[in-house]
């Protein structure tokens, strides 16, 4: 599978002249646009971010993340289809053109900005490392685990997290390094490891998949920084900042208290600010090639951030994760958009 | 007569009528186009690379890799280069490649010729067991291997304890690591006399056999030698051997040689899957010497296993190398499955992880791909070497 993608671009690259200098000409939205629908890039499975749920439609923070881009450029936020990706393929994916945005909770990291030919296009989760154990270990802290065995996925920056924290700590580790993350808890679940590794938000989710969940506790310590956001093509600035821009509407629509239910009454708004937001004054759309109502309908088919967060990942959710550093700004968060002027 | 009907013959044709400048001139340009085509699939790729802002070319390989890898034959640790990592998927892939080649070789020529045992059990048996494996998709073999045997072994804590120095449970075998002290060169000396001494007595066997015909019982006598040398000589340098033994330390065992539960699954489903085929091809090779051959050799008085090993298996070689070559082939490429279960072979390590991390997928796929290609070629190659030793020759 992974091979595949990898020859694939491989291929895409040798053969692509012609049609990439015809790519080239068409933009990212010209193509989306032909198409009538967006190509994005999720996980190939991870409550909370993105999941089919059992009647087969995708759900998650990442997907309603593509699925605003859609609802901001059709008025229609089904006018997705989704690619799943493992952790190795994703990149791939995205540089050989198979899809259009990658929303798929990936680390925005140097390398990857500077030398993979991708953009980061904002943050829609701040996240940071963490450690699943079994109880049976009889460990509190991080500290603890000198001469572990730790299950982890492959091709994530998670992988390079742990070396370095054991390196720092002179601690010794034993890696199990597998494909995807079912595998990585089957291994855990198996005793194959005492420990599995992975971002805060997941290890809730992975430990509920156990059959017995109150054998693995998460440990307190945090890593990592692992700011997961929205990837485009370099090379692509309109759709950069089509994707960035409409993540940004959607955090300063929580700012505004506009909500998927409220958009309508706030198009009568007198707020010059949420008139810009909705497209109810200025040509905000038309700098970013997109309806001037694209505001407008990326609140009112998913909704703000908070809505896309409290939906997915919130308290009342099977991950019940507090806003904790993902609240605005104004409340005592660090999600902080630039303003829609 | 002769020179008169060169003579008459019109002064050859135009050049572009002879075959010869004809096949020449086709070839040529068969030539070209596959250079030309070569060139423009490597010219585009770069440019289209570059013109999409992914950085290229084989710089990455020293820089540092910072990812860990549970297990390496060649030093390494997070703070070596990624050009370290190709080594030690590399040396991985060939370690389990080679063990994988001689199980199924052994387990194969056993089974193969147990396929056609006169016992109707032991024939069937073999029947069974080659129409059960290879019938099985290798991967739900490596997964029924790993996650249904031996993840169900026992924690660390409750390890099967053999003597205190053998351990085993869900995270490998442990063994204990000799560790060579001050002396040992005596050791190594005996071992390299008794070798030495062995092929001797082979080889003035042999003569004597030829000259008086008197069979002389190299083999015990060559194990009696094997043996007993270097235990003699281990024991005149002063025992220079001390064992490392594994030990619970924390929750892992630490010390001793680890063999790890992804390299044992992939080992085991290998050379099983591999064997199965191996048997076949044994057993249509045997069935390929005539009947005549058998039936001369216990004329001469031959026992069925000296029949076996002198006359048939010999003559089944020959049909048998060609297929073996490729079923070795398939073992080694099959190896790259190892990435399902996280052993850390070339295609899970530097495929998987380096590439990821490096984002440098054209280059490090052309890189596994040509090591693979290299290693093929090369197990062609010594097998198309010996399988002319053992040929016909045509006298």
């Amino acid at each position: 599978m992974r091979k595949t993608k990898s020859i694939a671009l491989g291929i895409a690259l040798a053969v692509g002249t012609v049609s990439a200098t015809g790519a080239m000409a068409a933009t990212t939205l010209e193509n989306v646009k032909e198409k009538g629908h967006l190509q994005c890039g999720v996980t190939s499975g991870l409550p909370g971010f993105s999941q089919p749920d059992e009647k087969g439609n995708w759900t998650g923070i990442d997907v309603d993340t593509c699925r605003a881009v859609a609802a901001a450029i059709f008025g229609d936020a089904n006018a997705v289809e989704f690619t799943p990706l493992t952790a190795k393929e994703r990149f791939t994916a995205l540089q050989s053109g198979e899809i259009d945005m990658l929303s798929r909770n990936t680390t925005w990291t140097l390398t990857r900005d500077a030398s993979l030919g991708l953009n980061f296009a904002g943050v829609n989760y701040y996240d940071g490392q963490g450690f699943l154990i079994n109880k049976g270990i009889g460990v509190d802290d991080a500290t603890q685990l000198d001469g572990a065995t730790i299950c982890i996925q492959a091709g994530t920056t998670t992988e390079l997290n742990l070396s370095d924290y054991f390196r720092a700590k002179g601690m010794e580790f034993k890696p199990i390094v597998f494909d995807t993350s079912e595998q990585t808890v089957q291994g855990f679940a198996a005793g194959r490891c005492d420990v599995l590794t992975s971002d805060r938000s997941q290890l809730a989710a992975l430990r509920s998949k156990l059959s017995d969940p109150s054998s693995a506790k998460i440990l307190p310590n945090t890593i990592s920084k692992e700011p997961l956001g929205p990837v485009v093509r370099q090379g692509d600035d309109q759709w950069f900042n089509i994707v960035k821009w409409v993540l940004s509407v959607q955090i300063n629509a929580e700012e505004l208290g506009v909500t998927s239910a409220n958009a309508d009454d706030m198009l009568k708004s007198d707020n010059p600010n949420i008139q810009r937001l909705l497209g109810t004054d200025g040509d905000m759309g038309a700098k970013l090639g997109l309806p001037d109502d694209f505001g407008y309908q990326a609140v009112k088919l998913v909704g703000n951030y908070g809505e896309m967060y409290d939906r997915n990942v919130g308290p009342d959710t099977p991950l019940g994760l507090d806003r904790g550093i993902n609240a605005l700004w104004t409340e005592g968060g660090i999600m902080y958009a630039p303003p829609v002027r | 007569m002769k020179k008169q009907t060169i003579d008459t013959r019109p002064a050859g044709p135009k050049p572009w009528y002879d075959p010869r400048v004809r096949s020449l001139f086709f070839q040529a340009i068969a030539i070209a186009l596959v250079f030309w085509g070569g060139w423009i699939l490597v010219d585009n790729t770069l440019s289209n690379m570059e013109s999409r802002g992914i950085s290229t070319g084989f710089g990455f390989l020293g820089e540092t890799a910072g990812f860990g890898i549970i297990m390496n034959l060649v030093p390494y640790d997070a703070t070596m280069s990624y050009g370290r990592t190709f080594w030690v998927g590399l040396t991985n892939t060939l370690l389990v490649s080679a063990m994988g080649v001689v199980a199924a070789t052994i387990l194969g020529f056993i089974i193969g010729v147990a396929r056609l045992s006169s016992n109707w059990l032991v024939a069937k048996m073999a029947l069974v067991y080659i129409e059960v494996i290879r019938n099985i998709p290798l991967l739900l073999q490596i997964f029924f291997w790993y996650f249904a045997v031996l993840s169900n072994l026992p924690s660390p804590r409750q390890s099967v304890d053999v003597g205190g120095a053998l351990f085993l449970n869900n995270r490998g075998l442990y063994l204990p690591d000799p560790v060579t002290q001050e002396g040992f060169g005596i050791v190594w000396g005996g071992i390299l006399l008794a070798i030495a001494a062995v092929v001797g007595i082979r080889i003035w066997a042999k003569k004597r056999q030829l000259a008086t015909g008197q069979i002389f019982p190299t083999f015990k006598v060559g194990v009696a030698i094997l043996v007993l040398v270097p235990i003699i000589s281990y024991l005149v340098a002063g025992r220079p051997l001390e064992w490392d033994l594994p030990a619970l330390r924390g929750f892992n065992f630490g010390g001793g040689i680890t063999i790890i539960p992804e390299l044992a699954a992939l080992w085991i489903a290998l050379s099983l899957y591999t064997a199965s085929f191996i048997a076949e091809i044994v057993r249509s090779g045997i069935l390929s010497v005539s009947k005549g051959q058998t039936e001369a050799s216990k004329a001469l008085g031959l026992p069925n296993g000296l029949t076996l090993r002198l006359v048939v298996i010999p003559q089944a070689m020959r049909v048998i190398i060609p297929p073996l070559t490729s079923q070795y082939l398939n073992l080694v490429k099959n190896s790259s499955l190892a990435t399902a279960i996280g052993y850390p072979d070339l295609v899970a390590v530097f495929m998987g992880t380096t590439l990821n991390q490096t984002g440098q997928a054209v280059e490090v796929v052309a890189i596994t791909m040509a090591v693979y290609l290299t290693i093929s070629l090369l197990i062609s190659l010594f097998m198309n070497i010996y399988n002319r030793a053992v040929a016909i020759k045509e006298r």
